[in-house]
This record gives C-alpha cells, sequence and structure tokens, in this order.
C-alpha cells in the first residue's frame, strides 16, 4: 500500500468543532430505520409517514399543530432557573443551564401559550425534551402553576403536554416540590371546574408522570410513548424479571387503566377540541376556515 | 335471521311465503291467492305470539344474538359524535363495561353500559357483558366526570351478571358495585338508566340508580338469572320457566311493582326485528325524559330520586 494512503496516527484526530456535517435536515432517520425527507415529515405532523413513528417534538410544533394558523401569546417568556443549591456534578448546574439555552435557544425545559384553537381559547404548556430531558425544576412547577392561575382567570381550558425524564436532579426537593405545588393548581382549576386535558408524549416519566401527567380531567397520550413512573431499565434492574413486550408504552397504559384514548397526532387537535365541545356542553366545532 | 324456539311457526310460515313468491315469479301458475294466505297466516301467526309472550319467551328475547347492544344504541343515537373513554385509572380497562361522551342534538350526554359481543371472539373479547370491579370503577370515575360538568348521564344495562370471577373478588367487586349505588344515589346531575337486554342484579343495579329507570319491552331485571334461581330454589336448572314467572322479572311486572319509571315500547317482533325504530325510540324517550329532568334543580333532583328509593320495599309494620 502506498504511504500516502497509510494512517500515521490511531484512532480519529479531528476536533469535534472541526468535524464537517452532513448539511443538516435533508433526511430523517426513524428508529426502525426507515429514511424520510424532513420536509414530507413537517407535513405530516412529524410522523413518519413509512411506519408511523411519531418523532420526538417539542414546544414550537406544538404550538405550530395545535394553534390556528400558528398564532399565539406566550406566556411568562422570561423565567429563568436559578441554582439555589450551588449544584455541580460532572458539570455545574449554571453551565448546564447555559448550554442548554444555547443549543436549544430555549429558557427552560417548558413554554406556556395562550390563543385559539378550532377559535376558541386554549391555554397549552409544552414540555421541551431537548432542554435537560424535559426535567422539572423550579422554573417548570413555576410555569404551570401561573398557566393555571391564567386558566382559571379567563375560565380558559387547560392542555398539558407532558415530555420529560422526571424531576430535575440538579434543583434536588426543590423539584420535588414542584409536583405538590403544580398538583395542587391542579386542583384548584377542577374546583374552579375547567377541563384539564393532559397529553402524555414520549416519554413522560418520573415525577411528571407521579404528579401532573396522570391528573387529567382526560389523559390522551400519542402512539406508543414511553409513559412510567420508574423507566424500564430501573424496573429489571430491581426486579431482575424481563418486561413483557410493549412495557410502558401507551397501549399498556391504557390496557391498564390509566389513559383515556390514544389518539395519533395528525389527530389530535380535532379530539382535543371534540373533548372540549363535548364536556362543556357546546355545539361541535371544526378547523375555521382561512382567507 | 336467527329464530328462538317460539319462533320457528314464523319461520316457516315466512320460508313458505318466500317459496310461493319464488314460484310466482319463476312460473306461470297464479299463486296469489296462496301467497295472500300465506301472509295472513302469517301475521297472525305473530300477533299470537309476540301478544301473549311468557316471562320466559321474554327472557330469550333479551338474550336474543340479533339484539342491538349498547354501542349500536350510542353510535346510532350520537351519529359520529361519540368518543369513547377508557380505563378506571387503578388497574385496568374493562371491555365489559364501555363510556364515553356524545351528543344527541346539542345537548352532551355521558352514556355508559355493560357491552356484549356478537360473535365468539368478541363474546369472550367483552366478557360476555359480565363487567370486573374495574367496569364499575371506571363508570364511577366517568359519572364523576360528569357530575363536575354538569354533563347528564345515561346508563345502558344489558348484563348477565357481574364478573364472578377470583380476581374480581380479590379486588372487590362488592364494594365496587356498593360504591356506585351509593355515589349514583347522589350524583348532582340528571342520571336515565334503561335496561336494552338482561338486567341481572347487582351487576345491573351497579350502574342502574337514576332519576327514570326504564326497561325495554323484552328486557327483564331482577335479583337473580332465572336459570340460577332454578338452580338454587329447585335444585336443577330445569325449572327455569317457572322460576322466571315467579321472579315477576319482565318490565310489565316491575312497573307494576313501582320498582322501575316505565317501559319503553320495541318494534313488533323485538328490538332485533327492526334495530333502526328500536334506536329512533330510545333516543326519543331520552330526550323527552331529559327535557323534564333538566327543568329540575339539583337539590329537588336528587330529594325526588331518594324519596323514589326510600319508598321501595314491601312490608307489615
Amino acid at each position: 500500500m502506498s504511504s500516502w494512503f497509510k494512517r500515521k496516527d490511531k484512532g480519529i484526530q479531528t476536533a469535534t468543532e472541526d468535524k464537517k456535517d452532513v448539511p443538516k435536515g435533508l433526511w430523517y432517520k426513524t428508529p426502525s430505520g426507515k429514511i424520510v425527507d424532513t420536509e414530507e415529515l413537517k407535513e405530516n405532523f412529524y410522523v413518519s409517514p413509512e411506519d408511523g413513528y411519531h418523532v420526538r417534538i417539542g414546544s414550537n410544533e406544538y404550538f405550530e399543530i395545535l394553534f390556528d394558523e400558528n398564532k399565539y401569546k406566550e406566556l411568562d417568556a422570561k423565567i429563568t432557573a436559578k441554582d439555589p443549591l450551588k449544584f455541580s456534578d460532572t458539570k455545574k448546574y449554571t453551565d448546564r443551564l447555559k448550554e442548554a439555552q444555547e443549543k436549544t435557544k430555549l429558557k427552560d425545559a417548558i413554554r406556556t401559550a395562550v390563543g385559539k384553537s378550532y377559535g376558541k381559547d386554549l391555554v397549552i404548556a409544552a414540555m421541551d425534551f431537548a432542554f435537560i430531558g424535559g426535567s422539572m425544576g423550579s422554573v417548570v412547577g413555576e410555569k404551570i402553576s401561573r398557566a393555571i392561575t391564567y386558566s382559571i382567570k379567563n375560565k380558559i381550558p387547560f392542555l398539558l403536554i407532558s415530555k420529560s425524564g422526571g424531576a430535575r436532579m440538579q434543583e434536588a426537593s426543590y423539584s420535588l416540590m414542584q409536583m405538590v405545588k403544580t398538583s395542587a393548581k391542579l386542583a384548584q382549576l377542577a374546583e374552579a371546574g375547567i377541563p384539564y386535558i393532559s397529553l402524555c408524549t414520549d416519554p413522560t416519566t418520573g415525577g411528571t408522570t407521579a404528579s401532573y401527567a396522570m391528573l387529567g380531567d382526560v389523559n390522551f397520550a400519542e402512539p406508543n410513548a414511553l409513559i412510567a413512573f420508574a423507566g424500564p431499565r430501573v424496573v429489571k434492574d430491581t426486579t431482575g424479571k424481563d418486561l413483557p413486550e410493549g412495557f410502558q408504552r401507551s397501549e399498556f397504559v391504557l390496557e391498564h387503566g390509566f389513559l383515556d384514548k390514544i389518539i395519533e397526532r395528525k389527530n389530535l387537535k380535532k379530539q382535543i377540541n371534540l373533548y372540549i365541545d363535548l364536556i362543556q356542553n357546546l355545539p361541535i366545532r371544526t378547523e375555521p376556515k382561512t382567507e | 335471521m336467527e329464530y328462538l324456539d317460539f319462533e320457528k311457526p314464523i319461520q316457516e310460515l315466512e320460508e313458505q311465503l318466500s317459496k310461493c313468491l319464488i314460484i310466482g315469479k319463476e312460473s306461470e301458475v297464479d299463486v296469489t291467492e296462496t301467497c295472500e294466505q300465506i301472509e295472513k297466516k302469517l301475521e297472525k301467526t305473530r300477533t299470537d305470539i309476540y301478544k301473549n309472550l311468557t316471562a320466559w319467551q321474554r327472557v330469550q328475547l333479551s338474550r336474543h344474538p340479533s339484539r342491538p347492544y349498547t354501542l349500536d344504541f350510542i353510535e346510532a343515537i350520537t351519529k359520529g359524535t361519540f368518543m369513547e373513554l377508557h380505563g378506571d385509572r387503578t388497574v385496568k380497562d374493562d371491555k365489559a363495561m364501555i363510556g364515553g361522551l356524545g351528543k344527541i342534538g346539542d345537548q352532551s350526554f355521558m352514556f355508559i353500559g355493560q357491552q356484549k359481543g356478537y360473535n365468539t371472539k368478541t363474546r369472550q373479547y367483552r366478557n360476555f357483558g359480565m363487567a370486573n370491579p374495574e367496569g364499575y370503577r371506571k363508570a364511577l370515575r366517568l359519572m364523576k366526570m360528569a357530575e363536575k360538568f354538569g354533563i347528564p348521564v345515561v346508563t345502558f344495562i344489558d348484563t348477565p351478571g357481574a364478573y364472578p370471577g377470583l380476581e374480581a373478588e380479590e379486588r372487590g367487586q362488592g364494594e365496587a358495585i356498593a360504591r356506585n349505588i351509593f355515589e349514583m344515589s347522589i350524583l348532582k346531575t340528571p342520571i336515565i338508566s334503561i335496561i336494552i337486554g338482561e338486567g341481572a342484579s347487582g351487576g345491573a343495579v351497579g350502574i342502574g340508580v337514576g332519576d327514570r329507570v326504564y326497561m325495554m319491552e323484552n328486557t327483564w331485571y331482577t335479583v337473580i338469572s332465572p336459570e340460577s334461581c332454578s338452580s338454587i330454589l329447585w335444585r336443577s336448572w330445569d325449572h327455569k320457566e317457572e322460576a322466571a314467572e315467579a321472579l315477576k322479572l319482565t318490565a310489565k311486572d316491575m312497573k307494576k311493582q313501582g320498582l322501575i319509571d316505565g317501559i319503553i315500547k320495541e318494534p313488533f317482533g323485538g328490538a332485533h326485528s327492526n334495530r333502526e325504530e328500536a334506536f329512533a325510540i330510545v333516543e326519543k324517550q331520552i330526550v323527552k325524559t331529559y327535557n323534564e329532568l333538566s327543568k329540575l334543580t339539583i337539590k329537588k333532583l336528587i330529594k325526588e330520586r331518594m324519596e323514589k328509593y326510600e319508598a321501595m320495599g314491601v312490608y307489615n309494620d
């Protein structure tokens, strides 16, 4: 072999920042290996037309899917996290937050907004998994709490889209207490007689499941979402047992009585609004005509 | 079309009639008169049979394999607006008990009922309409949801009984039914209950406490199935006809005893002989009853419900 072809140094030496990327966003590969054109994916509500795989999306995409003409007013957009415990693991919590903010262009793991859906006001809180695994700390708790207050004040139905690895360890017991804070606020919403719809998406786990995700007047879920308190790996390690197929997936959770219905993403807007019209005894609405 | 034993004379005449009509069509022979005669006889036979049904025959009709079931009624009367809701939030989604929201006209209702299957596979899937505790708990959860939002409740009763299984007992079948009766007696929203098929005992009453309880004409409602009654009291299943008579379980008997509020007439020959008509009659009854009940304040509604049940029972004093 000619010497110019021979690798002189072992391993890959290029620094990460010098690596050349394939232009991002042309193709998407689903877990089952299907390749989908990203434009096509977007038009199909971020669901692979090849195998029905529901791609993990964030608040931006959910707002776009659910609010009429993607018009909405974001609530409490400026709240950011503090570091009350001066927490540090492999990284300082403050650095982790800064990195996440830069990477995702988000302030924290949830965004809340009010807008019209099928022409009627709806408050939506949508979690972003991309921000530190959608973990719930003080900011998530406070924004949910304020969104619920907004719902109560203005008598608007409340939809919360969960997508979370659970409580944020870096805020320790502050995070734990967000389970109580959000659940207590939901009790207020219930007292006020305003519908609360919980939508569980992939993944909805830990403290999220053990608080607001399971407390809807109706609990809906997207197909094949992982919905669990302790995740499958923890259960397996603890019990030493093999887990049944589909364990803790939407269909399993429905069968065990914790979900009202599984809804494909393309039907979300219609089904959520149908529920609102049925439970509030209003005439059934459809997508308003755009000019 | 499936025929019950006592419907055999009708089946024979119907077959004769269709043969006669075929002959008329395919040959030169004039059979008009013969056909007319058979038709007349058929009408008379039908009238004789259905006008004088025994209690046991009504029990058989209530279990007719072509009889419409809960979901058939709901889907027909809500016209595409039905949203089924699942789960008891504890252990399971019971397929023998279904529920959800739907509209009749502009009004939302919470529909709940036992569901039977229409072939071997779906009968097993629906556990033959025998709910487990989780079914009753799902029903209660949905009733509470309806109460919270002021939505009236309609229950459809069609069960050979609550499921007598091992796990059902472990999970508290008795407690589940008791809890439902308790909660339904004070539920702050109108409840209309309709027995559309079999109304067997605690399994039926577990979703059957209402401001108005109706029985369709060919249904039964009592404390035990005639077969089980026969087997316990006569020590053999052979006395089911006698048991059916003795239990006074027909709609007419139940109305006479003051234990139900009314009878819903069925199409001639039973609900299965004209399903569309049966759906329309039931829909009309729900709307009419709801319009009456919605005029009452919640306080008055519950007071009248209480008084109704307090008055039930006969005794020497």
